[in-house]
């Protein structure tokens, strides 16, 4: 019995309909992990973005090389890391918190990659054309660069949305009670592995495909001219 | 304790990653050779078998694929040594994303190269071996180093099916040290160094296929 919920191993369908209600629980700490994540990382990437199109070097160079580095290596050393070494300098976080600031990490990498391709995307004429406008840089971006960008942007922000919810398991290692660790303490405790796991990945699946029809839809709906900010 | 009385162990668990890093991104490339092929010139019967690898493995999560394959595979009867599993679990989710890679490239190929082909009176393995892939391989490569990159990476979660590779014993270290800092900032610029000479490798690989037999000088040679 987890959460109240007790299962019934009579039959593997009869199995399956009791857990539901415990896989489900542990659903939306996966779903909430993803949010959490994907906004840090929205944000994160965005700045990282910005500071590698810095004019000056002693910023672009360093932002450039910290992206390479955040990308290059896993998420479930970089959530050991900040999980074990945060502590050592007096920050104590849940590990909830400890995880979604480990997956916006990793993903803001890949974000602030998506924000450049996007803003590199958008004809050189554009910027000419600011230019000879006499725009400011401020108004350069918010009515003439963004607006053309943001159809670029969000289908790609999309995809690693749906791969940020592939890899919130990862969490699990340090005791968020996911999906995946629920469903493996079901596993623990009645010996039965295949249903609970199948029935995770299958939610899964149900899920990432949904997304991803979801995304095409976005991408479809989308004017490819861009999106007016005013 | 000292760094250096770290270096050993962790070295040694790097030496397991990059063996488990490289059998399975070299089976992870034959299935999605088998796959993507499968999805573009296979019947219909071939191509949708296709489809149900690649949506499975894409759409299910790693971790959840690998704890499927070590905890739940054995009780229908079919176990394999930790290291196998891992191997199978890492090559069967990236040569899902694979499949699509090869699919894209073969569906890009422009279709007059295969009308030549049929007026040559190629034969299909012919059109496929000497015209197609030839061209598609040349673009599917960057997108290959990327997930080779990734497949490394990924490689970290067999940590979790008790491998002992480098994120295993970095763990291990720190149980025993608790000096957090030092073995994992180790762990990190460890599996940045992997990352980097696989980039370069990967690089060396996209070079030759563009320059090499890509596009036989005889077609009969």
């Amino acid at each position: 019995m987890i959460y109240g919920f007790a299962w019934d191993t009579s039959s593997a369908a009869a199995f399956a309909w009791s857990i539901l209600p415990i896989l489900g629980i542990g659903l939306i700490v996966t779903l909430e992990a993803t949010a959490a994540g994907f906004v840090i990382a929205m944000l994160l990437g965005l700045v990282l973005a910005l500071l590698r199109r810095s004019r000056l070097r002693a910023i672009a160079w360093p932002t450039a090389a910290a992206i390479e580095f955040i990308r290059d290596t896993p998420l479930l050393v970089q959530l050991f890391f900040l999980y074990y070494v945060l502590p050592v300098y007096g920050i104590t976080l849940p590990a909830f918190v400890t995880g979604a600031i480990a997956l916006g990490v990793q993903y803001s990498a890949y974000t602030s990659e998506v924000y450049r391709a996007g803003l590199d995307a958008v004809p050189k004429g554009q910027w000419e054309a600011a230019v000879a406008l006499n725009l400011s840089r401020v108004r350069t971006y918010t009515t003439i660069i963004v607006p053309q960008a943001i159809p670029r942007v969000l289908p790609a922000l999309g995809n690693y949305l749906v791969s940020m919810l592939k890899e919130t398991p990862v969490l699990s290692v340090v005791t968020v009670v996911d999906m995946v660790s629920l469903a493996n303490m079901i596993g623990d405790r009645t010996f039965e592995y295949l249903v609970p796991l199948s029935l995770v990945g299958l939610i899964f699946l149900i899920l990432t495909l949904l997304c991803s029809a979801g995304i095409h839809l976005l991408e479809r709906a989308l004017p490819k001219s861009g999106i007016a900010l005013q | 304790m000292h760094w250096t009385h770290y270096l050993l162990p962790l070295l040694k668990g790097a030496e397991l990653t990059a063996i488990i890093g490289l059998a399975s991104t070299a089976l992870g490339a034959v299935l999605a050779f088998a796959a993507g092929i499968a999805r573009v010139e296979g019947g219909r019967l071939l191509s949708w078998l296709a489809l149900i690898y690649i949506e499975v493995f894409r759409g299910t999560s790693l971790l959840v694929q690998l704890f499927w394959l070590y905890y739940a595979l054995p009780l229908i009867g079919i176990s394999f040594d930790p290291v196998t599993t891992g191997i199978a679990g890492l090559a069967l989710n990236i040569g899902a994303y694979g499949a699509e890679v090869v699919r894209g490239a073969l569906e890009a190929v422009a279709p007059q190269q295969r009308e030549a082909a049929r007026a040559l009176n190629f034969g299909w393995s012919h059109t496929l071996l000497r015209i197609c892939l030839p061209q598609a391989i040349v673009e599917m490569m960057p997108s290959f180093g990327n997930l080779a990159v990734q497949n490394l990476k990924d490689t970290s979660l067999v940590s979790l099916i008790s491998i002992s590779d480098l994120t295993f014993r970095a763990q291990s270290l720190r149980n025993v040290t608790q000096d957090s800092v030092t073995i994992y900032t180790m762990t990190l610029i460890g599996y940045f160094a992997m990352a980097l000479v696989m980039m370069a490798a990967m690089r060396w690989l996209e070079i030759a296929v563009r320059r090499g037999p890509a596009f036989p000088r005889s077609a009969h040679g």
